[in-house]
């Protein structure tokens, strides 16, 4: 914006005070914001207007369903903190998008790092770059539909790890109370990886070429090249990820949903699907948005650092 | 100075014209139906039964309606069951519903509360219907906000093969009966099991459909007085008889998680003997496994019990907006679907028993276990106490949830059946 308005500054010394000045400068600076318009329409419209809409909503009781709402204070986040199927949603969230994201850094600089190797050739590298990428590529239904099928107490798994002599009898894998929140973990890394492979992968191939060869010429070996060049030129763009992933897990919905729907016994329940319940099944679209902002609050200390570490770099 | 005001005036413009159709636009999709020029009502009529129908079927019905009807059109929005459901909860909520709208029966309680939905009874009055012919009516206060269009019964689904090679020769029909079947079935070898029971809490009409239809096979109720009486020694001897299932290993494994389709593909798949299922699926069974005998029959019931029996069923309902300026026009198109011989063609489509008492579906062309199920159907009474029941879904599910804790032993019966007694309490006044 700077830059379109600097080449006018000088033109009123050279002009003649007129009536005509104080719009001028009006127009100057409407301008910008006439060209934002279309955006600045959409994000109220889309952004603005739902999410006043909803922190309102988690101020009072009997919105929605019923037309003279009454201010309830605070009295429905009272509700939802006290209530221990939420507190249960929230512990199942830390665990679910904890391992979730240090599984995908993990998984993704692992396989970057294959990608990146000089060991491999160009045509093996491109196989399993498509292998490597294919979860990417399924929608989110159909890595559930997929997950299910392989998971069924009669399915391939458990079919496989029979054969192989490490079961000894199937496994519920998503109905066991003890095994359901990890499976559904597991099927979110493996959906997920892909991101962080690819972020990753290019982060690897902006490293320059001559810190390996310093590296090499101290003596450094392949682990100390790794700790000491690798990770560290890499931290940036790990960081961002990691911050992101956590964000972009912790709205997860429609994988677990369609996978167990929170259950069996509540233990895959997370706070996607707490509010979703509270809103879609018992039509107590208050205590859901109480849950909604809760969850915008703490979306919000997450997004605050990925902007923070955005303006440090 | 005539610059700097055009420019001015161009950009004002320009981000206005951007206002008013961003706005238009976010407006224009509020418009149910309208009338058009030439005075034709058009109403908009959301619902999954096109979805579900065989393709263009459901149009002709439409289309022999609006030739009829010149001055009336129908804009068909139809859509997967639960993507219609979310979007009547919404529209419901913002009472921007379409003019007509298709329903399930366990969502009524909740719309008609919100003033979404409109009393058809007053519009029965108003058209002189005569709801004489309708085989039933959802009330809530004795005023009638859906009309069931087709129902559609959830009988027993016996492999016969399965049985045979059990060795069981005679089709369970009581508790005792199916028990000794399932125990028989699942000792067969493999992975076959006696019976399957989908308790998936993300939609649990399998407490509907597979728990509480034992109940009501053998005339029971879950309701004294329109109030919980999940207490009472018919509730819990159904919950036993379910546990006593579970207990002797013959359900099929992953209960927990398992949906309605994990259910009827396990059965069409031969991993599982008996299933109680919608007689819908009939033909997709037929598909899948061409070779597959089987048979429907009644849902068993108490040893020594003689009454008539309960049939759970599910309906495609239809009603009415509250906020459509067409509700004369909307009815006129309710009764098009419920006269008899559209509600028997649609019917016959649907694979379903009609709304319509007069109404006779043609089982000519279709499979004989329909007619099976028909008189099956006939001999007993259509059973589904959770229609009309306000947030009849959170009344599964919580008592879903109860039912895994005694099946997994975290429960015993009589505690589950307090708290659901007590849960449904609070949303039951």
């Amino acid at each position: 914006m700077t830059s379109t308005t600097a080449p006018d500054t000088t033109a009123p010394t050279q002009e003649p005070v007129t009536p005509d000045r104080p719009r001028t400068t009006l127009t100057r600076r409407l301008s910008p914001f006439g060209y934002l318009s279309p955006t600045i329409v959409l994000i109220v419209v889309l952004m603005v207007i739902p999410i006043v809409m909803v922190i309102s909503y988690s101020f009072r009781d009997n919105v929605i369903v019923q037309e003279n709402s009454v201010f309830a204070g605070l009295a429905n986040y009272t509700t939802v903190l006290t209530d221990p199927n939420f507190l249960a949603a929230l512990k199942n969230t830390a665990i679910f998008i904890t391992v979730s994201t240090v599984a995908h850094l993990i998984l993704g600089l692992a396989f970057a790092m294959m990608l990146n190797t000089q060991l491999l050739g160009g045509v093996t590298k491109a196989i399993f770059r498509i292998v490597y990428i294919l979860p990417w590529l399924f929608t989110i239904a159909v890595i559930a539909v997929i997950w299910r099928l392989l998971l069924d107490p009669s399915g391939v798994v458990n079919y496989v790890l029979q054969t192989l002599g490490l079961l000894q009898e199937g496994v519920n894998w998503l109905s066991d109370p003890g095994k359901a929140l990890w499976a559904v973990t597991f099927v979110n890394i493996w959906s997920g990886y892909p991101f962080f492979m690819i972020s990753l992968l290019a982060g690897l191939q902006g490293i320059p070429n001559d810190l390996y060869e310093a590296a090499a010429v101290d003596g450094a070996n392949p682990v100390q090249r790794f700790l000491n060049v690798t990770l560290p030129q890499l931290r940036p763009v790990i960081i961002s990820m990691a911050v992101l992933d956590l964000i972009w897990t912790s709205q997860q919905f429609a994988l677990i949903w369609m996978l167990t729907g929170g259950g069996p016994l509540n233990v895959t329940e997370v706070l996607s699907t707490f509010t979703y319940k509270q809103a879609f099944s018992e039509y107590e679209f208050a205590t859901a948005s109480a849950a909604a902002v809760i969850v915008l609050l703490l979306t919000m200390v997450l997004a605050f650092f990925y902007v923070r570490l955005q303006k440090e770099r | 100075m005539a610059v700097g005001v055009t420019r001015l005036k161009r950009v004002i413009g320009a981000a206005a014209a951007v206002t008013v159709a961003f706005g238009a636009a976010a407006c224009g999709s509020d418009d149910a139906g309208g009338t058009d020029a030439g005075g034709a009502v058009t109403l908009e009529f959301a619902q999954w039964w096109g979805a579900e129908l065989p393709a263009g079927e459901f149009d002709k019905i439409i289309n022999d309606f609006t030739a009829q009807n010149p001055n009336i059109k129908i804009k068909l929005l139809s859509a997967p069951y639960a993507s219609t459901k979310q979007q009547l909860v919404t529209g419901a909520a913002s009472k921007t519903l379409p003019d007509v709208v298709g329903l399930d029966g366990a969502w009524v309680s909740d719309f008609a509360k919100q003033g979404a939905i409109t009393n058809m009874s007053e519009l029965m009055t108003e058209a002189k219907y005569d709801p004489a012919e309708l085989a039933s009516q959802v009330q809530i206060e004795n005023k009638t906000y859906m009309i069931p269009v087709v129902n559609f019964v959830y009988p027993l689904f016996v492999n016969k093969d399965l049985l045979t090679k059990a060795g069981v020769d005679k089709t369970p029909a009581t508790r005792s009966e199916f028990l000794d079947a399932a125990k028989k079935i699942s000792a067969s070898g493999g992975d076959v099991k006696g019976w399957a029971l989908p308790l998936d809490t993300a939609v649990p009409n399998g407490i509907q459909n597979d728990v509480m239809s034992w109940l009501w096979a053998s005339g029971g109720s879950m309701l004294q007085d329109g109030k919980p009486n999940l207490q009472s020694a018919p509730v819990k001897s159904t919950v036993e008889y379910v546990k006593s299932l579970n207990d002797a290993g013959v359900i099929a494994p992953g209960a927990l998680t398992m949906k309605e389709q994990d259910k009827v593909e396990k059965f069409t798949n031969g991993q599982v003997g008996m299933m109680i299922d919608s007689l819908a699926h009939i033909n997709l069974i037929k598909e899948n496994a061409p070779n597959l005998k089987f048979e429907v029959a009644a849902v068993p019931a108490e040893d020594g019990y003689t009454g008539k029996r309960g049939i759970p069923y599910a309906s495609w309902g239809i009603g009415i907006s509250d906020s459509t300026e067409h509700k004369a026009e909307a009815f006129k198109f309710v009764s098009y679907l419920m006269s008899k011989d559209t509600n028997a063609k649609l019917s016959t489509i649907a694979n379903g028993f009609p709304g319509n008492k007069n109404a006779q579906p043609d089982f000519s062309t279709s499979d004989p276990l329909f007619k099976t199920a028909f008189d099956i159907y006939q001999q007993g009474y259509p059973a589904n106490e959770f229609v009309g029941l306000p947030k009849s879904e959170d009344l599964m599910r919580s008592f879903d949830e109860q039912l895994q804790l005694v099946l997994t032993g975290k429960a015993s019966v009589d505690d589950a059946l307090a708290k659901s007694q007590e849960s449904w309490s609070s949303v039951i006044e």
